[in-house]
């Protein structure tokens, strides 16, 4: 059985149409890059899969490990599971990164049946899992993203998802504005991350992160469609040629589509 | 009967039962104040200072003077003691022998009950008690002048450090008519002397009362005063309050108001930088729900050059609760190089709580540094989102989010028992408050 499978998915974001008819699937073990230009649905198709809502779907549906995923709340997915890694991770002045953790942490163990974790249980666990992402023991006791670099906020998404332990995790432009070096922490914890229980989608601007993140499938999204998929050597096309040539096929067929003045 | 006739027909039976020998120009003053309240009166909102609240809960209430100033046990008073305090005790506005325990203070130290001082030393009591909060312009402090009558009072000397934070503890216990009371408090602090006082204002028991205290503080020079209020009556109670601030130079203030019950409550706080080097810090955090309201309002006086004054009021509202702030900087034509900043924050949690902010600048000297802002909001939908994104519930989601709203006023309390007399009341009144127990 497939982890993911999207069916013919709209959403509608203010009023305006940013999906328009989104099929995807993706197996477990799999890793899947998402790419495409500026305003062409990738983080609305991320977070419409974590659950937020402000974004309505107005047609098409999505199983998640056979079951309805739309019809869950933000929290009941990350239960169940599921992981975004924000774009823009959001700062929590005087909530701890770590009892943060541990208190999301338990709060999924719980929905798994599983026994919360004490505090020394969860402190080494977690010391493990820093080492991934190569994060500073201070960041640790720091509120949550709280004057950190822009670096440290995505290193602590990844940090959060290596704790969390998802069965599916999406990462939205988790590579944008990083550094090389910065770059290679998050992919290195990315890699070792990969399991055949685990499935990734990565969405991304640009195919240099696929360079570090080797993905199974690339899709090109392009006007709220993935249009064009493909091995990782579409990742190198999309970088040589731009997504012009994508743009037009897609203004030509919809231009067939319509019904003739 | 009106209310003003009625307050001054009991200010009559309260200076016919006066036993204590009083400084003379203690005498003359509160004949002079209620007078002048007589003037005032209870203000309405035409009043400018008092458009945004509603009094009539005082004008309808015959007040009459606290009989009783006991009638509980020891056990009640537990939760208002901080360990490692010198605990000093008012019961309905009036100091208590038997719940104080002072314990040891520094050679020189005075802390005691203002009627105690006015026998013991007359001379300090007349140098400062009632010079520094003006009756004539507020008809709340001219109350509790003319009804000046005990309170605490606190003197350090010249070079004296007080290790241990002195836990004013001001009980309100409701007695079968409604009552009011005016506490009158006193801090000096001589030269280069240092303490930090915890003033609380709490009630035993159910059922209408006002509290009307005055707290003075006079902060010598290279003073450092650092100060705490906690002001959790019930919200059946009237609370109108005034704390008034003269620094002189090279002294540092600070002051931490948290305020989250009483029904009806008013905070004038005001402070004078009198000197140069001064340094003011002024904090509070208020949580009011149901019908409360609070109103602060703020006044600080830079009457010398090279002061500095920050200021930052948070206030998160629920249900109909309605909230004012209202702060003036004001800085004279002397005061160059100012430094002074101005924020208010507030946090609605429901459709139906209102706030008015009035920020304000008055400025006469042309090279300083002034800023005011004031913004009022609700939770941010992206943070309740990604914090639910992470498996945690949505209420609690939001019970992290108004934490961390109120963390950085809760981060500034120095005082242990203070600050977790705070986050404990945050875990209680917050929706799934042991998660955010367990998160922070």
């Amino acid at each position: 059985m497939s982890m993911l499978e999207i069916k013919n998915l709209h959403v509608r974001v203010e009023e305006q149409e940013i999906i328009k008819g989104l099929d995807l699937t993706v197996n477990p073990g799999e890793v899947h890059a998402v790419m495409g230009p500026n305003g062409s649905g990738k983080s609305t198709l991320a977070q419409v899969l974590a659950g937020k809502e402000e974004y309505e779907v107005t047609a098409g549906e999505v199983h998640y490990k056979g079951e309805e995923l739309l019809e869950l709340a933000p929290e009941e997915r990350a239960r169940e599971g599921l992981f975004l890694a924000f774009q823009y991770p959001v700062e929590i002045p005087g909530v701890s990164n770590v009892y943060f953790l541990k208190a999301a942490l338990n709060a999924i163990r719980k929905h798994r049946g599983q026994e919360e974790m004490d505090a020394m249980d969860f402190l080494t666990y977690v010391r493990e899992k820093m080492k991934l992402v190569k994060m500073d023991e201070s960041l640790l006791n720091r509120p949550v993203n709280e004057g950190f670099s822009g670096g440290e906020k995505k290193r602590n998404e990844i940090f959060h998802l290596s704790v969390l332990d998802p069965t599916l995790a999406v990462l939205d432009e988790t590579d944008s504005g990083l550094d090389i070096d910065a770059l290679k922490i998050v992919s290195d914890g990315v890699n070792s991350l990969r399991s055949p229980d685990r499935a990734f989608i990565v969405i991304t601007h640009y195919q240099r992160l696929l360079n570090y993140i080797v993905p199974d499938k690339v899709h090109a999204m392009v006007g709220g469609r993935i249009v064009e998929s493909g091995g990782k050597e579409l990742a190198h096309k999309l970088e040589e040629k731009g997504y012009a040539w994508l743009e037009e096929r897609v203004a030509e067929s919809e231009l067939a589509a319509a019904p003739s003045a | 009967m009106g209310a003003v006739e009625h307050l001054q027909s009991e200010y009559r039976k309260f200076v016919d039962g006066l036993s204590e020998s009083w400084p003379a120009a203690l005498t003359e003053r509160r004949g002079l104040a209620i007078e002048r309240f007589g003037e005032i009166g209870i203000p309405s909102r035409r009043a400018e200072q008092w458009r945004f609240i509603n009094l009539n809960a005082i004008r309808e209430t015959p007040f009459r003077l606290p009989q009783s100033f006991n009638g509980f046990g020891a056990d009640d008073l537990e939760p208002f003691r901080y360990e490692g305090c010198h605990q000093i005790v008012l019961v309905n506005g009036r100091f208590s022998a038997d719940y104080s325990e002072l314990g040891e203070l520094p050679e020189g130290v005075v802390v005691a009950s203002l009627a105690r001082a006015a026998v013991d030393h007359p001379e300090l009591v007349d140098e400062y008690v009632g010079k520094l909060a003006k009756f004539e312009e507020h008809p709340f402090v001219a109350l509790n002048t003319a009804f000046l009558r005990d309170g605490a009072f606190i003197y350090v000397p010249r070079g004296v450090v007080v290790e241990q934070p002195i836990n004013l503890i001001c009980l309100g216990v409701p007695e079968a008519e409604a009552v009011a009371f005016y506490p009158r408090n006193l801090i000096v602090a001589g030269e280069s002397s240092q303490v930090t006082v915890v003033e609380q204002y709490a009630s035993l028991g159910e059922g209408r009362y006002m509290t009307s205290p005055v707290t003075e503080v006079a902060a010598g020079p290279n003073a450092v005063i650092d100060h705490y209020k906690l002001q959790r009556e019930s919200t059946d109670a009237i609370h109108m309050a005034t704390f008034q601030i003269h620094q002189q130079r090279d002294s540092n203030v600070s002051s931490h108001s948290i305020s989250w019950g009483g029904g009806l409550v008013r905070n004038d706080v005001n402070a004078v930088l009198d000197g140069e080097g001064c340094e003011s810090t002024l904090n509070g955090l208020y949580m009011v729900e149901g019908e409360q309201q609070i109103d602060n309002h703020m006044r600080v006086d830079h009457a010398m050059p090279n002061c500095d004054s920050h200021e930052l009021y948070k206030g998160i509202l629920e249900g109909r609760s309605r909230a004012v702030f209202n702060g003036l900087i004001h800085v004279h034509k002397d005061a160059q190089k100012t430094d002074a900043k101005q924020t208010n924050r507030n946090l609605l949690l429901s459709k139906d709580a209102l706030v008015n902010s009035h920020p304000q600048l008055e400025i006469f000297a042309d090279d300083v540094k002034c800023t005011h802002g004031s913004t009022t909001g609700h939770l941010d939908d992206v943070a309740v989102f990604y914090l639910r994104s992470r498996g945690i519930g949505e209420e609690a989601a939001r019970s992290l989010l108004t934490y961390a709203f109120a963390a950085d006023i809760v981060e500034r309390i120095k005082v242990d028992s203070v600050r977790r007399e705070l986050e404990e009341f945050l875990f209680r009144r917050l929706p799934k408050g042991e998660v955010v127990r367990q998160a922070v």
